[in-house]
């Protein structure tokens, strides 16, 4: 085929496909109501949720999540584009971690040192470490579909935050649920599985998001 | 100043495609072909590559820049973004060959603006033979509104279908092209 006839081809085709910003605005929020859901349908919210509805440890527990959640969100549409102009953006995904390290110091210095270790391990660890991935994959799903129909210059940087996104939503999620609220705690099982949904998001979207 | 003028034309042309001025849109791709060509011609020459396989990235590339269109935000220039999509399928074509090349960005920009003029013989064979692997309904529409040049209103009626179904499938087929495409490469 001669390229002017493609060009024609193509000149005819006017089928507008949304932005990667319309389609994560149109899509994520969908995605974490159905998560929201799937939660309240399995393992429902935590029995005492009244009682800590104030206690700072749970309320850190979203504090933490969500500052890695909501700057990944922001980032998504971007690294789904050929050229993402990043800049210095993705420091933006070091605020979940100072976050948490902060959490982390003031919980070492005001709790003593015998009760570290059992407020590390928690009472679900096993539990959190299953809930947060299977939570995170109708969010990565979601992701990762904006992520094919855009054209992300590297699709396992792209996916790696599709996952950072998906597991930190789940993880915000799931804290409703659980009841180990020790910044310890999430610093290990939370961490460890949204680590593993990142991971997930990577080795997919190299795959799925090629283009 | 003349390359600063060609981008900001380009620039001005892709807002007003995506507004759906058609006649801009083809000019503008006839243009971005032109660039192409010249650019990938030498460079692929250099690799050992014909004439022939640079159409075949020119065209690749021309479908990649009109399936992900919506990636560019049209409150910033094309040529960069072009650039990009350029480079990405210039590694494609490079990475089936089997050879492994480190190409920096503002390279391929400065080849994009580079103005040496190119003869238009521009035959390839990947399209015609990708084209193939579809269903017939559908190679018949992509081969009578590029090969024939007919519109869709009038490929709607000696199909008697609608128009809005042979967008549609004319816009399936292009996606499907883009994935035979990738398939090739894998």
């Amino acid at each position: 085929m001669k390229t002017e006839e493609l060009i024609a081809a193509l000149a005819q085709d006017r089928q507008a496909t949304p932005s990667p910003e319309r389609l994560v605005t149109r899509l994520l929020p969908l995605a974490v109501l159905v998560a929201g859901v799937l939660l309240l349908a399995t393992a429902g919210p935590r029995h005492d949720l009244a009682n800590v509805l104030a206690s700072p440890r749970f309320l850190f527990k979203f504090l933490v999540t969500l500052s890695l959640a909501i700057p990944a969100l922001l980032l998504l549409p971007r690294v789904a584009t050929p050229l993402p102009q990043l800049g210095r953006r993705m420091l933006l995904l070091w605020l979940a971690p100072l976050v948490l390290l902060v959490g982390v110091a003031v919980e070492l210095g005001t709790v003593p040192d015998a009760r570290w270790l059992p407020l590390a391990v928690g009472h679900n660890a096993l539990w959190c470490l299953a809930m947060v991935p299977m939570l995170a994959v109708v969010p990565l799903a979601a992701s990762l579909y904006c992520l094919r129909r855009a054209a992300p210059a590297d699709p396992v940087r792209a996916g790696a935050v599709a996952g950072l996104v998906s597991g930190g939503l789940a993880a915000a999620i799931y804290a409703v649920h659980c009841t180990d609220d020790s910044p310890l705690f999430v610093a290990l099982w939370y961490t460890l599985g949204v680590l593993f949904v990142s991971g997930v998001g990577a080795a997919l979207a190299a795959r799925l998001a090629r283009w | 100043m003349d390359s600063v003028q060609t981008a900001d034309d380009w620039t001005l042309w892709m807002r007003q495609s995506l507004d759906g001025d058609e006649a801009a849109y083809r000019r503008l791709l006839a243009a971005v072909a032109d660039r192409l060509r010249a650019q990938l011609r030498g460079r692929l020459a250099r690799w050992g590559a014909t004439d022939v396989e640079a159409e075949d990235v020119v065209q690749e590339t021309l479908l990649a820049i009109h399936l992900k269109r919506h990636t560019w935000n049209r409150v910033e220039r094309f040529e960069p973004w072009l650039a990009a999509v350029a480079r990405n399928k210039l590694f494609d074509a490079l990475r089936r060959r089997g050879r492994r090349v480190e190409l920096p960005l503002e390279e391929v920009e400065a080849s994009l603006a580079d103005e040496s003029e190119v003869a238009a013989g521009d035959e390839s064979l990947d399209v015609s033979r990708l084209l193939s692997n579809l269903n017939e309904r559908q190679q018949q529409i992509v081969r009578m509104v590029s090969v024939e040049g007919e519109a869709v209103r009038e490929v709607a009626q000696k199909l008697q279908m609608s128009e809005v179904n042979v967008r549609v499938s004319l816009h399936r087929s292009l996606k499907a092209l883009a994935a035979l495409y990738r398939k090739g490469k894998e």
